[in-house]
C-alpha cells in the first residue's frame, strides 16, 4: 500500500511539468497578446498608442522574448511560488485567485455533496425497482438532466425565481452583505445563496451518476455472491447494501477525483450567468483579455488538481478494494 | 411413527413458473419428493429440467420473474425453532406459505437448510474476507458476540481441512485454490449446523482429483451431524458415489425415482435407461461412438404435449404419450416412474 502510493506520488513531479507545458501552451495558441487586445480595448474608447509604447510596453511584460525563455521565466518563478502579476487587475495572481478561492470550494463541495447524497439513493432505489414506477419516472428525471445544459436550467430558475417569488438569486450575497467584513450574518446569507448554485450546478451530474450507478447495481444484483448472501437468511436491504451496492460503487470512486478540478472551476458558464465571485468566470475574463499570466496560473492549477485528484482516488480505490491492492504488491 | 422416520422435507406438487413477456416457463411442474433425516436425495438432470429451480424454491430464493404458483413445501424445523410451529399440529412449516423475505424464512434459510452453490468463486464476495463472510452467517443466527464468532469460524474451516485456519480468516476468496474455495463454502454453509444441507453441482467447478475430495468431505461430514443433503448433479458418476436416493427430472417433472441401486440397474423410465447408457463404460470397445439421446431438450416456451419426453423416446406409443400427462406412481416396492409402459394413470386437465 505505502509503495503503491510512493510510487504514484513520485510520478507527480513528471506529469506536473508536462501539464506546465501543456498550460503555457494552450494560453499562447490564440493570435496575438495582452497588449494586442489591450490596444483594441484603448481603440475602442477612441484613444491610442504609438509604436514605440507599444513595444515598451511588451518589453516591460517580457513579450517580446522568445517563447521558451517566456516559458522557462514563468515556470522559474512558479517554483519560487511566485505566480505573477495579472496584466489586466494589476495585482499579485495569488492574492486574486485567493480571494476568490473560499467561495469556489465552498460551492464545490457543496455540489459534489448534493450529487452523492442523492444520485446515489436514486441508482439504488431504480436498480432495485427495476422497471417500476419510480424507477421509469427517475429514469426520465434523468434524461431531462443529462441533456438539459446546466446554463438553460440557470436562466430557467432564474426566470422563475424573479418571476414568481420576486427573488434575485444571483451572486452569493445579498446587496447588503457584498462587500460587508465576515459575520454570522454574513455566513447565514451566504448558505441562503449556495444553495441554489449548488443544485443547478448538481443536477447534470447527479442525473448522470444515478444513471451509472443503476446499471452498476444491476449488473451486480444478478450475481451469485448475493444469491448467496440471501441464502445465508440476510434481510435483503442489508445484503444489497453490504454486497452489490459497494461493488457497484467500487469504479465510482475512481471518478471523485475528477470532481477537484470541478470543485475549483465549478462550470464556468453557470457561474457567470449567475454573477458568482468564483474562479470560472474569472478564467473566462482573462482568457478573453489574454491576461495570460492570471489565464496560465489557473489552468496550471487546474492540471495539479486534476493530478491530485487522480491519485486520491487511486489511493481510495485500493483502500477499498483488496483486489488493486494485492496487484500492486 | 417416531420421528426419524417422518422426512425433513416433504415437497408436494411443487409448480415454480416463470412469467416472461414471450411466455410462461413451467421450470418446475408439479414435482413430489420427500427427504429424510440423515439421507442424502440426488437430482439428475440435464441442464434447464429445472433442479436448480426446485431446490430454490425451497429455499424461497426463486428470481423475479419467477414464483412458485401451487404445491406445498413442508419443512421440518428444529425443536428450539418454536416461534415457526405456532399452529402447527405435526411439526411441519409450509415453507411456500411463508414470506420468501419474512423473518420466519430467514430464520430457516441458512440456519436449517444452507445452500452450497456451484461456483465458490463467484459465490463469495470478492471484496469482503472469507472470515467476514462466515461471522456473518454465524451472527445471523447464533446469539453470539463477535469474539465467539470468530472462535467459530475458525473452527468450522478447520473441521472442513483448510490449513492454517486463523490466517484464512483473513484471505479473500480468490486467493485461495478452487477446492479450497469450495471447502470453505462448505464451512460457511455447515457454519450453523444445518439439518438439510442444499448442494447445488458443487463439484462442477473443480478438477476431478478435488471433486473427489470434496465428495468425501461432505459425506464424512454429512455422517457427522447426521444430515440431510439434497445433491443436484448432471453426472451421474457423482450421484452413483454420494446418493442414497435418486429423483430422475426432465422439463420440470421427474419421471423416475428410487434408491440408487434399483437406479443404476434396473432403471424402468426410457429416459433414465438413455441416461444411463451415454455414461462411457471400460468395458466398451474403444473407438466406438458413445450412444446419446436422440434430438434435444425442447424449447421451454414449445412443450410437447403429453409426457415432455415423448418426442425423444424410443418406445412412445402414438395416440396415448402425445395426448396424456402420465403421473408419478409407484410400480414396485422400490421406485415410481411416470410412464405409460408401467401405468395408465394420467393427468386428469
Amino acid at each position: 500500500m505505502t509503495q503503491y502510493i510512493i510510487k504514484r506520488l513520485l510520478l507527480l513531479p513528471l506529469l506536473l511539468f508536462i501539464f506546465s507545458i501543456f498550460a503555457f501552451f494552450v494560453i499562447q495558441a490564440p493570435p496575438g497578446d495582452f497588449v494586442t487586445s489591450y490596444i483594441a480595448e484603448l481603440a475602442a474608447s477612441g484613444s491610442s498608442m504609438d509604436q514605440a509604447q507599444i513595444d515598451a510596453l511588451r518589453a516591460m511584460y517580457g513579450l517580446d522574448r522568445p517563447m521558451y525563455i517566456q516559458y522557462l521565466k514563468w515556470v522559474g518563478r512558479i517554483i519560487r511560488g511566485d505566480l505573477g502579476v495579472s496584466l489586466d487587475w494589476q495585482r499579485p495572481n495569488l492574492e486574486l485567485i485567493s480571494e476568490r478561492l473560499m467561495l469556489t470550494v465552498a460551492l464545490g463541495l457543496l455540489t459534489f455533496c448534493f450529487t452523492w447524497a442523492v444520485a446515489i439513493p436514486i441508482g439504488i432505489y431504480s436498480a432495485t425497482h427495476q422497471y417500476s414506477f419510480f424507477d421509469y419516472f427517475f429514469t426520465v428525471f434523468n434524461y431531462f438532466g443529462v441533456a438539459t445544459p446546466t446554463f438553460m436550467t440557470a436562466l430557467v430558475l432564474m426566470w422563475l425565481a424573479f418571476q414568481y417569488f420576486g427573488v434575485s438569486v444571483t451572486g452569493l450575497f445579498s446587496p447588503q452583505y457584498v462587500d460587508a467584513p465576515w459575520t454570522w450574518g454574513r455566513v447565514v446569507d451566504l448558505l441562503r445563496h449556495l444553495w441554489l448554485p449548488a443544485v443547478i450546478l448538481g443536477l447534470d451530474g447527479t442525473a448522470r451518476l444515478a444513471r451509472i450507478m443503476r446499471a452498476n447495481l444491476l449488473d451486480e444484483l444478478n450475481k451469485p455472491y448475493v444469491e448467496m448472501a440471501r441464502a445465508k437468511g440476510m434481510s435483503e436491504w442489508k445484503l444489497v447494501l453490504k454486497y452489490p451496492v459497494r461493488l457497484a460503487i467500487n469504479p465510482l470512486i475512481s471518478t471523485i477525483g475528477w470532481y477537484l478540478p470541478l470543485i475549483f472551476s465549478g462550470s464556468v458558464i453557470v457561474a457567470t450567468v449567475l454573477n458568482l465571485p468564483t474562479i470560472g468566470p474569472m478564467l473566462l475574463r482573462a482568457l478573453t483579455n489574454q491576461d495570460m499570466f492570471l489565464a496560465g496560473a489557473i489552468v496550471l492549477i487546474y492540471c495539479g488538481l486534476a493530478v491530485i485528484g487522480t491519485l486520491i482516488s487511486d489511493i481510495l480505490l485500493a483502500w477499498l478494494d483488496p483486489r488493486i491492492r494485492m496487484e500492486e504488491s | 411413527m417416531s420421528s426419524e422416520q417422518r422426512p425433513i422435507l416433504s415437497v408436494r406438487d411443487l409448480k415454480t413458473y416463470f412469467f416472461l413477456d414471450e411466455g410462461t416457463v413451467k421450470a418446475v411442474d408439479g414435482v413430489s419428493f420427500d427427504v429424510y433425516p440423515g439421507q442424502v436425495v440426488g437430482i439428475v438432470g440435464e441442464s434447464g429440467c429445472g433442479k436448480s429451480v426446485t431446490v430454490r424454491s425451497v429455499l424461497r430464493i426463486v428470481e423475479k420473474p419467477g414464483r412458485i404458483v401451487a404445491g406445498e413445501i413442508f419443512f421440518r424445523p428444529r425443536k428450539g425453532n418454536g416461534r415457526l410451529l405456532e399452529g402447527s399440529q405435526d411439526g411441519y412449516v409450509d415453507l411456500a406459505r411463508l414470506d420468501a423475505q419474512g423473518r420466519e424464512m430467514r430464520a430457516i434459510r441458512g440456519a436449517e437448510i444452507a445452500l452450497i452453490p456451484q461456483e465458490p468463486m463467484a459465490a463469495f464476495s470478492p471484496v469482503h474476507t472469507i472470515g467476514d463472510q462466515i461471522m456473518e452467517t454465524i451472527l445471523l443466527h447464533q446469539a453470539v458476540n463477535e469474539e465467539e464468532a470468530r472462535r467459530l469460524g475458525i473452527e468450522r474451516l478447520r473441521e472442513v481441512g483448510i490449513p492454517n485456519p486463523e490466517q484464512r480468516m483473513e484471505a479473500y476468496s480468490w486467493e485461495l485454490s478452487g477446492g479450497l474455495r469450495q471447502r470453505a463454502m462448505i464451512a460457511m454453509a455447515l457454519s450453523c449446523h444445518p439439518t438439510l444441507l442444499i448442494a447445488d453441482e458443487p463439484t462442477t467447478a473443480i478438477d476431478v482429483t478435488t471433486q473427489a475430495q470434496v465428495l468425501n468431505l461432505l459425506r464424512s461430514l454429512q455422517q457427522q451431524h447426521n444430515m440431510s443433503i439434497i445433491f443436484i448433479t448432471h453426472d451421474l458418476g457423482v450421484i452413483a458415489q454420494i446418493a442414497e436416493y435418486v429423483l430422475v427430472m426432465y422439463l420440470g417433472r421427474l419421471m423416475e425415482t428410487g434408491p440408487v441401486v434399483d437406479i443404476f440397474h434396473h432403471p424402468l423410465h426410457p429416459y433414465t435407461r438413455a441416461l444411463l447408457k451415454s455414461i462411457p463404460s471400460v468395458y466398451t470397445r474403444s473407438r466406438t461412438f458413445l450412444p446419446t439421446i436422440e434430438g434435444s431438450i425442447p424449447h421451454p416456451f414449445n412443450r410437447p404435449p403429453g409426457c415432455p419426453f415423448h418426442p425423444r423416446c424410443s418406445q412412445f406409443t402414438a395416440g396415448i404419450c402425445d395426448q396424456k400427462t402420465p403421473l408419478l406412481q409407484p410400480v414396485n416396492e422400490q421406485q415410481s416412474v411416470s410412464c405409460f409402459l408401467y401405468h395408465r394413470r394420467a393427468e386428469e386437465d
